[in-house]
């Protein structure tokens, strides 16, 4: 509710808040705070960019093979794209993604999808990913996230959790946990997308 | 525009700033003020959503509170708790313009659940940092996670279910010059709890993929990554009995090669005597080895992981014990077990020394050959073997021991075996059909000496109904069988789906085996969750016993209690 207060008015609260982190601030030594200008001036040349910006945070993870991946990059052409977080050792990730599976190449072929499967096993589980997915006969697109960057930058909770997105980047439903039928349902959601 | 972006900027940047005692004071005294910087930030956010920026800031989030209500129940010694009910709860908040980020989590414990560490004692914000990204350096002040190689030398993380937080708390930048080529540097000190711990960590890495970085290279089918990295932590040598060395270094390289299918990556670490209460204060280095080969390719995947480790306890307290405040991680190499009864003898990573040997394979029989029926069928193996390294005397007691790095120890901390089936029988009937074999050394696992060493067999039967697009039950039928310890579990369960929103659940866990006819208890759970969209809302009764938790090698000891629990997860 305290979002729908005007700019002007929000202005004045945040310096009436922060006046004494601002006071703090003076009674820093002189290198932390040149660090902190820094910092500023360093922040703000990225003000200049403009343009579309996709509701996938900036992550850095590593693809199946090991090389760096940013997750900002994520997209499919203008057509939607499925982001779902699992694990090896996680049954019910491991059972939704067999079942999208079963028809990932009929979904593929009518509205252009792509499921970006995000692993978050960590240094114990990362080795058996390529394996396991290989075993399962799997077609995604598998990311690796060992230290869970993504997963924190996504605010991902408990696994698994899966999200939509249209052509152009934006978050359009998502689900968390998973029971039999909920691929269908995310079946019905893309299809709308793309107004098939 | 450009004026209030640079005030908001500084309001975040002068969170980083506070030293530890202005963060103790802040935590108790402006929590609440905390939460409305978080409201005004996301007016903040949205001001630019609306009228300057479009698309170009982002404020996400999530939120858990996990609350119980204990009852006394003397029997299973669930223990009397005086607050009655107990509450573990955290917000993170994210902001993100741009190339710029920052976020923030308060946490509150009040007061903690049990089986967590006491220290989570209150609430107040545990967690803050601002980052951004220009030129291919990213620069982070504050709170940051962080992991070299596979963490044998550095992994700094977080799981929650396990209450591990050993954030780092101080300055780290990450730079890729060109594509390629990554390099990290960190300094600062480490979470423990609500403060911080005693020492300084400092550390670097590189990392190299050659098929990046070299003209040519892009589409071989040889890839070849190297890294290398060095950690050292400062502590001050306050012993008045010892002499403690104050800089601890550790150093790692490792390398991945990949031929079409085959991968092959180790990692290899070494670290500088660091006598601390884990190691019992011997001035021995300490040594780590991991290795994988794999295979993969559509339809079938194999692994084999071979690892050692001596004497690689490192923290930045070298006082601190259970799981605080390590700056490293030793992964386990056993498959990590999930089904209920298979959870009761987890194994847990011996840092003091291990050594052992792991393998998997899965197979994928497709549909239409005679194995793989109509709809195909999943195979999977595993086995793994883990005992102590080999132990001999040295004349200077005070280095411990010695131990011949290819010699394997006396005796056998672990060993597993599993097979799984995974069939679609049907458009509308899935079965798992899981068995596990089991070795256990209770005494040195658990640290509970005399105990013995406990074999098990397990066979779970896990069949899932899907009546139609919004209705499935899925049942599991699971027993144990052991002569020691507590000899026979058998359970069940059944889990009713009501698609999108509903699921409801009921487990019986029996000890009907134990040899004490009056301790045959049943361990009961029922509950109910109902799920939307980013959100999960889940009530349930649960008699629980007493067991470890254990996520990726790192478990948490969970007493037995009787109550009811609330849980309310939501991302944003």
């Amino acid at each position: 509710m305290i979002c729908t207060c005007l700019y002007d008015k929000c202005e004045a609260f945040a310096l009436k808040l922060f006046s004494p982190f601002t006071k703090k601030l003076k009674q820093l030594p002189m290198k932390k705070l040149a660090l902190a200008v820094a910092l500023l001036i360093g922040s703000t040349s990225l003000f200049a960019q403009t343009g579309t910006k996709s509701d996938v945070p900036a992550a850095n993870i590593k693809s199946l093979d090991g090389k760096a991946f940013n997750t900002a990059t994520i997209n499919n052409d203008g057509k939607p794209f499925i982001i779902d977080f699992w694990a090896t050792w996680c049954k019910p990730c491991v059972s939704e993604l067999n079942a999208i599976n079963d028809d990932y190449s009929d979904w593929a072929e009518e509205t252009g999808v792509k499921v970006y499967a995000v692993s978050i096993d960590d240094s114990r589980t990362m080795n058996s990913v390529a394996p396991f997915v290989a075993g399962k006969g799997w077609d995604y697109t598998i990311l690796l996230d060992p230290n869970g960057d993504f997963k924190r930058a996504m605010g991902v909770n408990v696994i698994p959790h899966t999200f939509l997105f249209d052509g152009k980047g934006k978050l359009v439903s998502q689900h968390n946990n998973y029971s039999p039928g909920d691929e269908d349902r995310l079946y019905e959601e893309i299809k709308k997308l793309t107004g098939k | 525009m450009q004026s209030n972006t640079i005030r908001e900027l500084s309001l975040f940047s002068s969170l980083i700033y506070f030293n530890k005692k202005d963060l103790l004071t802040f935590m108790n005294k402006s929590t609440l003020k905390y939460l409305l910087f978080s409201a005004v930030i996301t007016c903040f956010a949205n001001t630019a959503k609306g009228q300057q920026a479009p698309n170009m800031s982002n404020i996400s989030g999530n939120f858990e509170i996990n609350s119980q209500y204990y009852i006394k129940d003397s029997l299973i010694d669930a223990p009397e708790v005086p607050e009655k009910v107990l509450s573990n709860g955290f917000m993170n908040l994210n902001f993100d313009y741009g190339n710029f980020k920052a976020g923030i989590r308060y946490e509150s414990y009040l007061n903690v659940l049990q089986g967590f560490d006491p220290n989570y004692k209150g609430s107040g914000i545990t967690y803050r940092y601002a980052s951004f990204t220009n030129d291919g350096i990213t620069i982070t002040a504050g709170n940051f996670y962080d992991q070299f190689g596979s963490g044998l030398i550095f992994r700094s993380y977080e799981e929650r279910a396990l209450g591990v937080d050993n954030a780092m708390d101080g300055l780290h930048v990450r730079y890729t010059p060109i594509k390629g080529m990554t390099l990290k540097g960190f300094i600062a000190e480490q979470r423990n709890y609500f403060s911080k711990g005693p020492g300084i960590v400092r550390g670097f890495d590189g990392d190299l993929q050659l098929n990046d970085l070299l003209p040519g290279w892009e589409a071989k089918k040889l890839r070849i990554g190297l890294g290398g990295s060095f950690v050292s932590k400062y502590q001050k040598d306050d012993s008045p009995s010892r002499i403690l060395p104050e800089n601890v270094g550790a150093y790692a390289g490792r390398t991945t090669i990949a031929y079409g299918s085959v991968s092959f990556d180790a990692e290899y670490a070494y670290k500088i005597n660091d006598p601390s209460i884990v190691n019992k204060f011997i001035y021995k280095n300490g040594e780590a080895l991991l290795m994988n080969l794999s295979y993969a390719k559509k339809g079938m995947g194999a692994k084999v992981s071979a690892k050692r480790i001596d004497n690689m306890n490192y923290r930045s307290d070298r006082g601190a014990t259970g799981n605080s405040l390590s700056i490293n991680y030793l992964p386990a190499i056993n498959k990590q077990l999930t089904y209920r009864l298979s959870t009761l003898y987890p194994f847990a990573t011996q840092p003091n020394g291990e050594m052992g040997i792991s393998g998997e394979f899965y197979y994928n029989f497709k549909s239409g050959t005679p194995l793989g029926g109509k709809y195909g069928t999943m195979i999977s193996l595993s086995g793994s073997a883990i005992s102590d390294i080999q132990r001999g005397p040295v004349s200077n007691d005070t280095l411990g021991y010695t131990s011949d790095f290819f010699s394997i120890g006396e005796n056998r901390y672990y060993q597993d075996a599993t097979v799984e089936i995974n069939k679609k029988l049907s458009k509308k009937d899935k079965l798992i059909l899981t068995y596990i074999y089991q070795v256990y050394d209770k005494d040195v696992i658990e640290g509970k000496i005399g105990e013995p060493q406990v074999t098990a067999h397990i066979g779970v039967i896990d069949y899932t109904h899907k009546f139609n697009s919004k209705h499935s039950v899925r049942t599991e039928l699971q027993h144990l069988m052991t002569d020691e310890d507590k000899k026979n579990w058998a359970m069940a369960l059944v889990e009713y789906s009501y698609a999108p929103h509903w699921t409801i659940a009921v487990f019986d866990e029996w000890n009907y085996g134990n040899k004490d006819e009056h301790h045959r208890f049943h361990y009961y759970n029922a509950s109910l969750a109902y799920n939307k969209g980013a959100t999960r809302i889940s009530l349930a009764y649960a008699r629980q016993r007493a067991g470890l938790l254990c996520v990726g090698g790192v478990c948490r000891f969970v007493p037995a209690s009787n109550g009811f629990n609330v849980t309310i997860t939501s991302r944003f």
